[in-house]
């Protein structure tokens, strides 16, 4: 019994809202740009305003590094579904008999590898000018890879209920931020094991579980936020 | 089962004369057991053997944070019930308990701060129980804020509805993460099921109090609920004729 129709499996859906995603974020990659340009400059602010010297910076490394990844994901979550709430594209994804939630859950995996991604690249070397060992490298940035997906599927839901409302920009910040204690603090505390050499597992652990926890739910309410917000 | 009860609770009349009939029984009792326990607990309790008099803020202290958490899920369950069966009047419920959680909240923070002081030497300290404390209050203002920026009440009711979900589901992970740090903050000192580590003595004005805490919510939350319906239903047939 199979209709006859020209819609996509789940996972061509997948590829094609990927690629559409992809391909707009190459075409303004300035804006790609910014939120990471503004995660340098706040890392840059922290060693002018408290001290050169190595090792209190070293110290603070881990909070600094994290929670100006923090602020840099949600300067990046203004530009997730506004664009395409203002010009119909998502009234039309609404509309359509695709799975909502299937749809935003790939734009925000788009979005995560142009915003979540370069940030964790980027950090062994801010990590470096604020004393963080090569060897906590690798903690860094699996703490930050698995952080930043989180933050992205946490502040996507903040995004989405925040994309009816004219000037939501503050208001994101004032839902999002409280919800994301946790993956600071699970993330900050990897690091700083990582840098004294102890056991980073359990902290990591519970960041994965934050994340698959975020990727099973997250989605649904996505989706029945952006119903509540291109309805008017 | 019967639900014509259930379902005869979602009339905005109905509910607004039944809340009005429930409010004085729940109001002037818990004033009676608040004021009974405030005696006991300041007057008669004995005074505690390590903390002197300061333990006695605890009779303030410990119902409002009980009531913080509890009303916040209150309000979470009610945003679900409006969210699943479009009931109006279950968000008209999780709105008003936004607030009044809000106002336990700081209470307890408030009171905590007060103990704090002489107890610790320090104002705040950032102990895991005062940080989520302090976390439960954003997002109650994060709901709050969420709220007050739709103008239509019912995108309103029903965007602030999922971030009350969503909230509720992270309430113990947040609760969790921040007992990552030692604590500073003395364990809870009642159980439902051992013995209380509290003495006998202080123990019933405590109880008297948390029941009291609850019932004033009680009564406070059916004015707040009759307000909404009230602004809600203001160009309702029912509410010209009774006016």
């Amino acid at each position: 019994m199979s209709r006859v129709t020209d819609a996509p499996g789940l996972w061509s859906l997948a590829g094609r809202v990927l690629g559409r995603e992809l391909t707009l974020a190459g075409r303004h990659w300035d804006q790609v740009a910014q939120p990471l340009l503004f995660y340098v400059i706040v890392v840059t602010l922290f060693p002018l305003a408290i001290s050169p010297d190595l090792a209190r910076l070293r110290e603070i490394a881990p909070g600094v590094v994290w929670v100006a990844a923090m602020l840099s994901c949600l300067l990046a979550l203004e530009s997730l579904f506004r664009p395409d709430v203002e010009d119909g594209t998502m009234e039309q994804w609404v509309l359509s008999e695709q799975p909502l939630a299937w749809m935003l859950l790939m734009k925000t995996v788009a979005h995560w590898l142009v915003s979540g991604l370069p940030l964790v690249i980027l950090s062994p070397l801010l990590g470096t000018g604020l004393g963080v060992p090569v060897s906590a490298w690798p903690v860094l940035m699996a703490s930050l890879a698995l952080g930043t997906a989180a933050l992205s599927m946490l502040g996507a839901i903040g995004a989405a209920l925040t994309v009816g409302v004219r000037r939501g920009n503050v208001l994101l910040a004032l839902l999002v931020l409280p919800l994301e204690v946790p993956v600071l603090i699970f993330g900050a505390r990897a690091v700083s094991l990582g840098m004294t050499g102890e056991a980073v597992a359990g902290p990591l652990n519970l960041l994965a579980a934050i994340l698959v926890l975020a990727i099973s739910l997250g989605p649904m309410a996505m989706a029945a936020a952006i119903r509540i917000g291109v309805e008017s | 089962m019967n639900w014509t009860w259930f379902h005869k609770f979602a009339s905005p009349p109905h509910a607004y004369r039944l809340l009005g009939t429930m409010r004085p029984w729940l109001f002037w009792p818990a004033l009676a057991m608040m004021l009974w326990a405030l005696y006991n607990g300041l007057f008669v309790a004995p005074t505690d053997y390590q903390q002197g008099d300061s333990f006695r803020i605890m009779y303030v202290h410990v119902p409002s944070a009980s009531m913080s958490l509890m009303v916040y899920s209150m309000m979470a369950i009610a945003a679900g019930i409006g969210i699943i069966w479009r009931m109006k009047l279950a968000h008209a419920v999780a709105a008003g308990c936004a607030v009044i959680g809000a106002w336990f909240t700081v209470l307890a923070l408030v009171t905590g701060a007060i103990w704090g002081k002489p107890m610790w030497g320090a104002w705040w300290a950032w102990d895991p129980r005062l940080t989520s404390e302090l976390i439960l209050l954003f997002l109650y203002l994060g709901y709050m804020a969420l709220r007050a920026s739709y103008d239509d009440v019912q995108r309103a009711d029903r965007a602030s509805g999922i971030l009350a979900v969503v909230g509720i589901v992270n309430v113990p992970i947040v609760k969790y993460s921040v007992e990552w740090w030692n604590s500073l903050h003395q364990g809870s000192s009642l159980s439902l099921t051992g013995s209380s580590a509290i003495h006998p003595s202080m123990l019933p004005p405590l109880l008297v109090m948390m029941l009291g805490f609850l019932l004033f919510f009680g009564a406070i939350l059916c004015d707040r609920v009759r307000a909404e319906i009230l602004s809600r239903e203001r160009n309702a047939g029912w509410l010209i004729e009774a006016a």
